[in-house]
């Protein structure tokens, strides 16, 4: 039954954009946020409703940064790598990311909470270095404050849970 | 709200507005920055706070205030995030700088009860280290022209009726009653206005191509896809003055006859989409945007595409097949967008500032227009300035001001203990200009000249401690990661030279890298498909034209700056070394061996260089050779 439920979304998502080929990367974008990622299924749903070959779908979701084939975390991290972040020390962000959750770019942790991914400029530049979680910025960071984050949310959770 | 039905209507409209925003800026409002910049410091929060604590006051009847008042309003980026978040207080003009939330009810009993500045929250002018009541007051600003960022804190960002206040949507009623399209045409190229997306094309002739193009349907398009690193004018046009954009496709599309328009803007900008979202939905209320607009016979539709994350999609023919829902694929000019872009049709496609210039310049006419700027390139370019300067972000100046004016009297200087070394101009496809060239006059001619292009606007500063030759890899890396990999020479190319800047960065460069990474570079440039690119490499010829000297360093083994990990070594002053045994403790590769008491040491084959002993050591016994 709950692919049924799943596909009831995938078919709001389709009617609000008027089953239109050329909107195809605004569903993506939406079933995105829907899923956390773009699941094989869905794309192949996709492929039918709007007379697309699955194939070229990929095409697409491969193409575009914001896609990912994979699953995300409830929590996405994108570091800024832009000039003025990769100026200031993005990549010792990265390194204390790596150090607290023990994933790589590109990844997601084993409980599906975090993901982390290495993204061009976030537009930030005047807070470099900076980072987006779930399109909340934070700005001026250091190694020290990214990991003072990321164990807030870990507590977050962890009194989510036990609530 | 009302529905405006005939041009008259609109013109009254107009005027009442006027008078309504005269009255805004002589009463008590308190105007909250909600750019990016701001919000990410918590902006969001301490208008909140703002609004909660009038409705307080409301309650317990200790309003001092006229009530059903709402005085609390969002305004755009002011240029200055490094400061943020800003809160302005009108009618005394008073900018407060890095609000915090237990601010709030000060300036609530200081200022808005009593009329005084709370002197603590004032902007600190770099330029004279005093504290300044109004930002007319401070250098910064006085040293800029602002034109298309007019009336710079004092609008808001959300609200149509602000704008029409300010005597918008008075340009595209003008050209409405005229109904002379080639007359449009004709005053923006008198007006000499180039493209601002970077390459600097005559706006006025793609206008008159476009419009004198055959095809059924035509659609205008603005690209708002900013994929620049270090560039972020468009997000803050978009989050500040929506609707001049909005007026100027309009404006587009009644002159070359569409009636449909595309805004592409980035998915990573939330802000910018929500704010322009709302400019077009009251437009729309308000009978600006529809069917037989105003009683005319003008039709206009508009949607917003979001764009997924390819720095390609900047490029128009990329950008347009985006837009038809495809990958990002740039495909050969011509035929130009112009003659066949969307669907086949004839397309108009402008950058996002090149919008916002055109109803200004059909207000001012030409002549007023040309007065700024320099003849081959009239007007004013905003620009984002970010590294080590005391003050980044967005600025807004006329063609032809030198790099110098703009570091030195406008972002106040290089911050304390760093030097200047050299300037990166255009992003990914820009160069960077010695310190020789800091007094060359910023227009399209001239940094063409000088092998640089005025690109996106983004202009990062970069200190002595900066290698140029990493930051050559840096912007390789992103653009061999965003080549959309349809030409050979871009794709591959740009990977072999990014794999030999790296080989130069870990130390291991040779003179037969560097005589292969200058034909490479010069290959890429001539033989690519499309701007991205054709441009790529001006990192690296730029870097070769100007620092030569540290590249032939890196291959001597040295890296002058500092910055290139591999020419590090960290070895124990034995002299120094108290032999407490911390950067033992602190190193992840257990490289540092010795006991207790004695003098500890390193064994280079398992350092990995990553400096965490240096940071740790207390008697600065660990030395960098």
């Amino acid at each position: 039954m709950k692919l049924k439920r799943n596909f009831a979304k995938v078919e709001e998502i389709l009617k609000k954009h008027n089953y239109r080929q050329d909107n195809l990367i605004k569903i993506l974008l939406d079933i995105q946020k829907e899923y956390r990622y773009l699941p094989e299924d869905v794309i192949n749903y996709i492929g039918v409703a709007l007379d697309i070959p699955p194939a070229k779908i990929y095409g697409v979701a491969t193409f575009y940064a914001q896609f990912s084939l994979k699953p995300k975390g409830k929590y996405t991290i994108s570091v800024c790598d832009g000039t003025a972040c990769h100026m200031a020390g993005s990549t010792s962000l990265i390194e204390s990311i790596r150090e607290e959750l023990k994933i790589s770019p590109g990844n997601v942790t084993e409980d599906l909470l975090f993901s982390l991914d290495q993204v061009g400029c976030l537009g930030a530049c005047a807070l470099a270095p900076a980072m987006v979680i779930n399109e909340e910025v934070y700005g001026n960071l250091t190694p020290e404050k990214v990991k003072e984050i990321i164990k807030n949310l870990k507590e977050r959770e962890r009194k989510n849970e036990s609530a | 709200m009302k529905v405006l039905k005939t041009i008259d209507e609109a013109l009254q409209y107009i005027e009442e507005k006027k008078i309504e925003r005269k009255k805004k800026l002589e009463d008590i409002n308190i105007f909250v920055c909600i750019g990016t910049g701001c919000a990410a410091k918590g902006s969001v929060k301490i208008y909140d706070a703002f609004k909660d604590l009038f409705k307080e006051t409301k309650r317990a009847k200790v309003y001092p205030l006229e009530e059903n008042n709402n005085r609390i309003k969002k305004t755009g980026c002011c240029g200055r995030c490094s400061s943020g978040p800003w809160v302005i207080v009108m009618p005394y003009g008073y900018f407060y700088c890095e609000v915090r939330l237990e601010d709030v009810k000060e300036i609530y009993e200081e200022t808005i009860l009593k009329g005084k500045a709370v002197e603590r929250l004032l902007f600190v002018d770099p330029a004279t280290s005093q504290r300044v009541e109004k930002l007319e007051d401070a250098k910064f600003f006085k040293a800029q022209s602002f034109y298309i960022m007019e009336d710079i804190g004092k609008c808001e960002c959300d609200s149509i009726d602000d704008y029409m206040g300010r005597g918008g949507y008075l340009s595209f009623l003008k050209v409405l009653v005229e109904n002379k399209p080639d007359k449009v045409i004709q005053i923006i190229k008198d007006s000499g206005l180039r493209g601002r997306g970077g390459a600097g094309f005559p706006t006025g002739i793609k206008w008159e191509i476009t419009k004198n193009s055959k095809g059924d349907r035509k659609f205008v398009v603005c690209n708002g896809d900013e994929g620049d690193p270090g560039a972020f004018m468009n997000r803050t046009l978009l989050e500040r003055d929506p609707h001049a954009v909005l007026e100027g496709m309009l404006i587009g599309a009644y002159t070359i006859g569409a009636n449909k328009g595309y805004a592409y803007i980035r998915a990573e900008y939330p802000v910018a989409v929500e704010m322009f979202r709302k400019a077009i939905e009251d437009a729309k209320n308000l009978g600006l945007i529809g069917e037989n607009i105003l009683g005319t016979s003008f039709s206009f539709d508009i949607e917003i595409k979001e764009g997924a994350g390819a720095f390609v999609c900047g490029e128009e023919t990329a950008l347009l097949a985006s837009i038809e829902g495809k990958r990002g694929i740039p495909r050969p000019r011509p035929p130009y967008p112009a003659q066949a872009g969307l669907w086949g049709c004839p397309t108009l496609i402008n950058n996002v500032e090149t919008y916002a210039n055109i109803p200004k310049i059909i207000r001012d006419g030409a002549e007023a227009y040309r007065k700024r700027g320099v003849p081959n390139s009239p007007g004013t370019k905003m620009f984002s300035v970010t590294g080590p300067v005391k003050l980044t972000g967005i600025i807004e100046v006329e063609f032809g001001t030198t790099l110098r004016e703009i570091i030195y009297d406008i972002c106040g200087g290089l911050s304390d203990g760093d030097e200047l070394k050299a300037v990166q101009i255009g992003g990914p496809s820009g160069a960077c200009l010695s310190e020789a060239l800091l007094d060359l006059p910023l227009d399209y001619d001239s940094l063409k000249t000088a092998g640089a292009m005025v690109g996106s606007g983004g202009i990062v500063v970069l200190s002595k401690k900066t290698c140029m030759v990493e930051v050559a890899r840096f912007f390789l890396d992103f653009t061999k990661r965003e080549s959309c990999g349809k030409c050979i020479p871009c794709r591959e190319g740009l990977m072999q030279a990014y794999h030999i800047l790296e080989k130069f960065t870990q130390a291991k460069g040779s003179w037969e890298d560097l005589e292969n990474l200058e034909f490479l570079a010069d290959l890429i440039k001539k033989a690519s498909a499309c701007g991205l690119g054709q441009t790529a490499p001006n990192p690296i010829l730029s870097t070769l034209r100007f620092f030569k000297d540290e590249y032939i360093a890196h291959i001597d083994g040295v890296c002058p700056s500092g910055m290139c990990t591999a020419f590090k070594k960290y070895s124990i002053n034995p002299d120094l070394c108290k032999g407490c045994g911390l950067c033992a403790r602190s190193c992840p590769k257990g490289a540092i061996l010795g006991e207790r008491g004695r003098p500890y040491r390193i064994e280079q084959e398992k350092c990995i260089k990553c400096g965490a002993c240096f940071d740790k050591c207390k008697f600065k016994a660990i030395e960098i050779i």
